[in-house]
C-alpha cells in the first residue's frame, strides 16, 4: 500500500505551503477519518435503512419525518416474510444453481484453459479467437435463441434441463469464455520447467494439470470462483425469462415476486430483502480478498 | 513447446495419432468447446436468422419476412424514445461512477487504522442484487415516506415524486446505478491508484506542487488504462441496463425509463414478438461494437499504457 500524503516535511525547506498550513495542535487521529467515516456513512446508508425499516411496525414505516429508530425492534416482520413465501425453496435453488455452474465452470474452463496454454493443437489458435469473440456479444442477443435451445433440450433430452427447470438455469453457464482466458493466461505464468520434469517421467496430461498446474493456480481459482459465485447468485433476466413456478425460483427471482406481492408493505419487504442479500453478504465480507482481486483483474490484466 | 510424439519409442501409427498433442489438445478443450458452442455462438446466428423471421417463440412456423423487422425498427417510435433514454442514462451513469469511484478511491488509497472497514463498506455495494438495490431505492425515495424527501423537507425543499416521476425516474435510475457500482469501480480505481509511485509526488512536493495539481498531473494521467478499462466496461453495461429498471419502474411512468433492453425483453417475453425483438438485439449489438471501437480509438491516442 502506497501513501500519496508526502511525508513530513519539517526538516526540509521551510517555504513549502504544506508545512505553512499545518495546524498547531495535532489531531490524537489523522484528519482523514473525518471524511472517510462521514463518506462510508453515505455509501452504506441505503443498507442500514433497509435494515432499521424490516425492525419497524407498518405504522412506524408510514410516518413522515421518518422514524429514525423503531421503538421496539419488531423481528416479527422476518417469520411473517419467510412465511408469506418459499424463501426456503429460493436459497436451496441459488445453492443448487451457483454450486453447479461453479464446480463446472471451475472444471470445464481449468481443462480448456491448460490446453490452450501449453498444448499446440491443430486449429487452436483460430478456435481461441472464436470462443474469445462471443465475449463481444452481448447477452440479450443470444438470450431469445438459447430460451429456444434449452427449450428444446427440455423437450428432447432431459424435462430438468427445460424451461421453468432450475436446470435451465445451469446448464446455459456452464463454461465461460471468460474464465477460459482467465485461466489460461494464469497457467502461462506457471513455469513451464516443472511441467516438463513430471513429463519427462511419464505424466499424462491431466496428471500435469491436477497434480502441477492447479495446485499453483489456486489464487486464479478462487479468483474466478469469486466472480462465478457473484454473477450466478445475482443474474436476474435470465431466470425471470426462463422460471414461472415459485419452487423453481432462485433468490432475485423470488425477491422480485415477493415485491410484487407485497407492494408497499415495507418493513416486510425489508426483512425479505435482508434475508436475500445476508448470505451474500457474508459470503463477500469473508472472502473479499477474492472479490476485489477479481475485479481488479478483470481491469487491469484482462 | 515441441511435440513430445517423436521421442515415444514405440509408436505405431495409431498410437501416435492417440498421444499426439492434436488428441489431448481437443480432448481437453471440447467439453468447453462444446458449451460455447451450443450457448454462446450458435445463439448469435440464430438471432440473426430470427431477426429476419416472425416467431412467438411458442408455433415451430416461423415465416420469413425479410428486412421487415428491421423496417419496423426504424418507424418504432418507443424504440426511437428507448435509444434516448439509453443513451441519456448512459452518458450520465458512466462519468458519474467514474468520478464517484475515483473520489472514494482517492480518500481510501492511504494506509489509516480502520481502513479496512470503510473499504469493504464500499466494496460491499458490489455484492447487492440489482432487485435488492431497486427495492431498496424504490422505498429510500418514496414520495411519501421516504427517507430522501425527509432530508430534502429538512433543508428547506418540497417532496419529489422521483421513481413516480416522469421527468425525474430516470435520474433516480441514474443515481441508484451509481451506488450498485461504486464498489466495482472502487476497487479498479484503488488498484491502479497504488500503482502510482510514491517518489513522484515526494519530488513534485518537494517542488512546491499542492496536492491538488500533483493528483491531477501525475495520478490522473497515470490512471489511463484503468479509465479506459472503466469506460468500456461500463459503457457496456449501461448500454444493458435492465434488471433495475424491472425492480422500480417497469419502464415507466409513461415509459419515461424504457430503455433498449427493457422494450426488448417486453417485445420477445411479454408479448411474443421474438422476431422483431431479435432485430433490436442486433441492433443494440452493432452500437456496442461501434462504440466500443470508437472509446479504444480515441484512448489509444490519449491513454499512456504502462
Amino acid at each position: 500500500m502506497t501513501t500519496t500524503e508526502l511525508p513530513d516535511t519539517e526538516g526540509a525547506a521551510p517555504q513549502t505551503l504544506s508545512t505553512d498550513r499545518r495546524p498547531r495542535f495535532r489531531l490524537p487521529f489523522s484528519p482523514w477519518h473525518l471524511v472517510l467515516i462521514p463518506l462510508t456513512f453515505l455509501l452504506i446508508v441505503p443498507l442500514l435503512w433497509m435494515l432499521i425499516t424490516s425492525l419497524e411496525t407498518e405504522g412506524e414505516a408510514n410516518r413522515f419525518p421518518p422514524v429514525l429508530l423503531p421503538e421496539r425492534p419488531r423481528f416479527a416482520n422476518y417469520s411473517e416474510a419467510w412465511a408469506a413465501a418459499p424463501f426456503g425453496h429460493f436459497f436451496v435453488n441459488s445453492a443448487l444453481v451457483t454450486l453447479v455452474v461453479l464446480a463446472s465452470n471451475l472444471i470445464v474452463c481449468s481443462l480448456a484453459g491448460y490446453a490452450f496454454a501449453r498444448i499446440r493443437f491443430l486449429g487452436r489458435g483460430a478456435l481461441f479467437v472464436t470462443l474469445m469473440a462471443t465475449l463481444m456479444v452481448p447477452f440479450q442477443v443470444t438470450m431469445i435463441p438459447v430460451f429456444l435451445i434449452v427449450k428444446w433440450f427440455g423437450d428432447n433430452v432431459w424435462a430438468g434441463l427445460g424451461i421453468d427447470h432450475i436446470g435451465a438455469l445451469m446448464l446455459p453457464n456452464l463454461a465461460t469464455a471468460f474464465g477460459i482466458f482467465f485461466l489460461r493466461q494464469f497457467f502461462q505464468t506457471v513455469p513451464v520447467e516443472l511441467e516438463e520434469a513430471a513429463r519427462v517421467d511419464g505424466t499424462s496430461r491431466l496428471g500435469v494439470l491436477f497434480k502441477i498446474v492447479l495446485p499453483l493456480s489456486l489464487p486464479a481459482m478462487s479468483t474466478l470462483a469469486a466472480l462465478t459465485v457473484l454473477t450466478s447468485w445475482n443474474d436476474f433476466l435470465w431466470p425471470l425469462i426462463v422460471i414461472t413456478s415459485q419452487d423453481q425460483m432462485t433468490i432475485p427471482l423470488g425477491l422480485s415476486y415477493f415485491q410484487g406481492a407485497h407492494r408497499v408493505k415495507w418493513p416486510l419487504l425489508m426483512a425479505a430483502n435482508v434475508m436475500s442479500l445476508l448470505p451474500m453478504l457474508l459470503v463477500f465480507v469473508g472472502a473479499q480478498r477474492y472479490f476485489v482481486q477479481s475485479v481488479a483483474s478483470t481491469g487491469l490484466k484482462g | 513447446m515441441p511435440a513430445r510424439v517423436a521421442t515415444s519409442p514405440r509408436s505405431s501409427v495409431l498410437g501416435r495419432i492417440i498421444r499426439s498433442d492434436n488428441v489431448s489438445g481437443w480432448a481437453l478443450v471440447s467439453p468447453g468447446v462444446v458449451l460455447i458452442g451450443i450457448f454462446g455462438l450458435l445463439p448469435v446466428l440464430m438471432s440473426l436468422q430470427l431477426s429476419f423471421q416472425k416467431s412467438d417463440l411458442l408455433t415451430p412456423e416461423t415465416p420469413w419476412v425479410g428486412l421487415e423487422n428491421y423496417r419496423k425498427l426504424a418507424d418504432d417510435p418507443v424504440f426511437v424514445e428507448a435509444i434516448k433514454h439509453t443513451i441519456i442514462y448512459t452518458a450520465l451513469f458512466v462519468p458519474g461512477t467514474m468520478l464517484v469511484g475515483l473520489l472514494v478511491a482517492a480518500a481510501m488509497n492511504r494506509s489509516l487504522r480502520f481502513m479496512s472497514v470503510y473499504r469493504t463498506a464500499a466494496y460491499i455495494t458490489m455484492a447487492v442484487s440489482t432487485i435488492s438495490q431497486g427495492i431498496i431505492f424504490l422505498w429510500l425515495t418514496d414520495r411519501d415516506y421516504g427517507l430522501v424527501n425527509a432530508g430534502l423537507r429538512a433543508v428547506g425543499i418540497p417532496s419529489q415524486s422521483f421513481l413516480a416521476s416522469p421527468s425525474q425516474a430516470l435520474f433516480v435510475i441514474v443515481a441508484m446505478t451509481i451506488w450498485g457500482w461504486t464498489g466495482f469501480s472502487v476497487i479498479v480505481y484503488l488498484a491502479a491508484l497504488q500503482g502510482v509511485p510514491a517518489e513522484l509526488h515526494e519530488a513534485a512536493a518537494i517542488d512546491g506542487a499542492s496536492a491538488f495539481t500533483r493528483f491531477r498531473t501525475i495520478t490522473v494521467p497515470l490512471l489511463g488504462p484503468a479509465n479506459l478499462f472503466l469506460l468500456v466496461w461500463l459503457t457496456i453495461n449501461a448500454l444493458q441496463l435492465f434488471d433495475e429498471v424491472y425492480a422500480t419502474t417497469r419502464g415507466g411512468p409513461l415509459r419515461a425509463t424504457t430503455v433498449i433492453v427493457y422494450y426488448l425483453w417486453d417485445r420477445a417475453f411479454v408479448h411474443f414478438d421474438a422476431g422483431y425483438a431479435a432485430a433490436m438485439a442486433y441492433a443494440l449489438f452493432v452500437v456496442i461494437l461501434v462504440i466500443t471501437a470508437i472509446q479504444f480509438r480515441l484512448a489509444r491516442k490519449h491513454v499512456h499504457s504502462s
